[in-house]
């Protein structure tokens, strides 16, 4: 595992004249919906010994920026000014005068065996820099997650929110025929670079899940025959079947949001209720009882209540709890099916997965039930999860036929901004660890 | 608690050569390491011999099918496993695990229910029928082994199944 060597979010005042961080109109307001991405211009960072790598950086940066959606980049073939150094000053009517209303430096540095990146945010219109200038270091190896964490740094002043760029995802790596799918436990960074695979391809595996920790991911694999829940360390692919009751099937696990207990489906002659256990051992607290199916469950981010699916009305439908079991309240009455319900990690939203006539969405609505918004639709879209700050979500989305795969792919959630994760392969069942430290 | 000998394995290529359907393992060939009933997941014998694992997959009928998200057992399903628990009853030395599938029009977690509700149904059936539990184990495939690959109803209704996989052993 890449390891973060200097989290060195030192804040220099590089800075000479402006004591406090400026708070001039460079801002988006996510929630308005941005038609128009903001135009911003980011010239190749200076290239203090850092070789290939300074390019390298700058384009990463720029790839989280565009790919919000919220951003534009204008072209370096149309920056009027050029920087000789970092501490250059800056022209602002040259950058006013190609509509650039962010600008980023920057420069790049080898010291000590680290990489060392500093660089500062204008505001065009303004004509003053946004927050202190910063300066970042880490191990070689490392390189993308220092273009991840000054990604973060930059949409977070423009936008007031945490960012999702140094992030990390556990999927399911597909490989192989439709009937023989061969199927691995990966993690990636969130843009699909950095993959490494935490399983051989010789049993089942589905459905991974993060710790909100990051450290840990719960997944059901077929390693003993039967479907069983494992837990494994990120750092070392350690891992170890949780007890079971003998003839029963447990799958569908999800961490309690503080990391010490799992919630999951057992079934067991046939029916399929939701129980809690610590994972540090212990005995199974039964949450349901019900001869319906009650599955996919997962923790309000205050930890009090549970939302799952269950089918006691006769299809699929969403439900949420006391976390401590006790009379469900159902939420979605739409019509369809709904499933695989995810609470955003601001607690304002539950994304799920529908299936209506003949096809399935991704969908979010109030933790109510109000408010129901589609923003997918495909032959099969299923299995949504939440960026760390609640603004993009992820799922699987598999093509129909002998041919049919699955990818991952992402949708704001205005809807906008629907892509696939390229560079990963067939890929299934993701799960959104947390913005790393 | 090994099942399969060589010897055996031998005898299971022919078979599947003989018939020339694969599908019959059930998970599609996929054996189940360490499982409890061991890697049995194979049929063995010749067709024409009643006493063989062939005969009970072939001619018995190891597979039933169900309607679109129902575990409910058809007239002919029932037909099916009446012949199965025949079968089961005057070969005491088999062991049997019933596997629950599902088609791809559903969600993973709760496919993987809805095959277990499928093996549940024919399991319930089997015992009803004079079966042992004892001798009876399931486990849900969801939709993650489909047999027939197309998207449409003529796939899917060969998915939607549940597979009685008989292994020798008297299964505790």
């Amino acid at each position: 595992m890449v390891r973060w060597i200097l989290a060195a979010v030192a804040a220099l005042m590089m800075t000479t004249g402006l004591a406090a961080a400026q708070q001039g109109p460079l801002h988006i307001e996510i929630d308005e919906g941005v038609i128009e991405p903001l135009p911003y211009a980011l010239p190749t960072f200076i290239n203090e010994g850092a070789g290939g790598l300074t390019s390298d950086i700058t384009r990463v940066i720029a790839a989280d920026l565009s790919g919000t959606g919220l951003f534009r980049e204008i072209p370096e073939s149309a920056h009027i000014q050029r920087f000789a150094s970092f501490e250059t000053p800056v022209s602002y009517p040259d950058w006013q005068a190609i509509n650039a209303q962010a600008l980023i430096t920057g420069s790049v540095g080898l010291s000590g065996g680290k990489v060392v990146v500093k660089f500062r945010l204008f505001d065009i219109y303004s004509g003053a820099q946004l927050g202190d200038g910063q300066q970042l270091a880490a191990s070689p190896q490392s390189w993308r997650r220092l273009a991840h964490k000054v990604a973060d740094v930059i949409y977070a002043r423009i936008t007031g929110e945490s960012g999702y760029f140094d992030s990390r995802v556990v999927f399911v790596s597909e490989s192989g025929p439709k009937d023989k799918r061969q199927k691995r436990l990966a993690v990636m960074d969130y843009d699909g670079a950095n993959i490494s695979y935490l399983t051989d391809s010789s049993t089942i595996v589905l459905a991974p899940r993060f710790a909100p920790q990051g450290d840990r991911i719960l997944f059901t694999t077929f390693e003993t025959g039967f479907p069983r829940i494992k837990m494994m360390n990120v750092g070392n692919a350690a891992g170890q079947l949780l007890p079971e009751t003998p003839g029963t099937m447990t799958f569908s696990p999800r961490f309690s949001r503080d990391g010490g207990s799992v919630i999951y489906s057992l079934e067991q002659n046939g029916n399929t209720d939701l129980y809690r256990m610590s994972v540090s051992g212990g005995g199974a607290e039964r949450l349901t009882n019900s001869p319906a199916i009650e599955t996919a469950p997962d923790f309000s981010p205050d930890g009090s209540r549970v939302v799952f699916e269950s089918d006691r009305s006769g299809t699929q439908q969403i439900y949420v709890m006391p976390a401590s079991g006790g009379e469900p309240v159902r939420i979605s009455f739409g019509e369809g099916r709904y499933g695989t319900p995810v609470w955003s990690p601001r607690g304002d939203l539950i994304a799920f997965t529908k299936q209506a006539g003949g096809r399935f969405f991704i969908g979010v609505m109030r933790t109510d039930g109000s408010e129901e918004r589609l923003l997918t639709a495909s032959f099969l879209d299923e299995g949504p999860t939440w960026s760390p700050n609640g603004r993009v979500i992820m799922f699987t989305r598999e093509s129909p036929g002998a041919a049919g795969g699955a990818k991952l792919y992402t949708v704001d959630i205005s809807g906008r901004n629907l892509k696939a994760i390229e560079g990963v392969g067939g890929a299934s069942d993701p799960s959104w660890g947390p913005l790393l430290p | 608690m090994h099942l399969v000998t060589k010897a055996a394995m031998g005898l299971a290529l022919i078979a599947l050569a003989a018939c020339n359907n694969p599908s019959k393992n059930g998970a599609n060939g996929v054996v189940d390491p360490g499982g409890a009933f061991g890697d049995g997941a194979i049929s063995q014998g010749s067709i024409n011999d009643p006493n063989s694992p062939a005969y009970f997959s072939a001619t018995v009928g190891d597979t039933v099918h169900f309607v679109v998200d129902q575990s409910t057992l058809t007239d002919e399903a029932r037909s099916i496993l009446s012949g199965q628990a025949q079968w089961l009853n005057a070969h005491q030395n088999y062991a049997a695990i019933v596997e629950g599938h599902a088609d791809e029009q559903g969600t993973r977690e709760y496919n993987l229910a809805l095959g277990a509700r499928r093996a549940s149904a024919v399991q319930e059936y089997l015992i009803s029928q004079g079966v042992s539990g004892a001798r009876l184990r399931t486990v849900s495939y969801g939709k993650e082994r489909p047999l027939a690959v197309c998207s449409s109803e003529e796939c899917y209704s060969k998915n939607r199944r549940a597979v009685t996989v008989i292994s020798l052993g008297a299964g505790s």
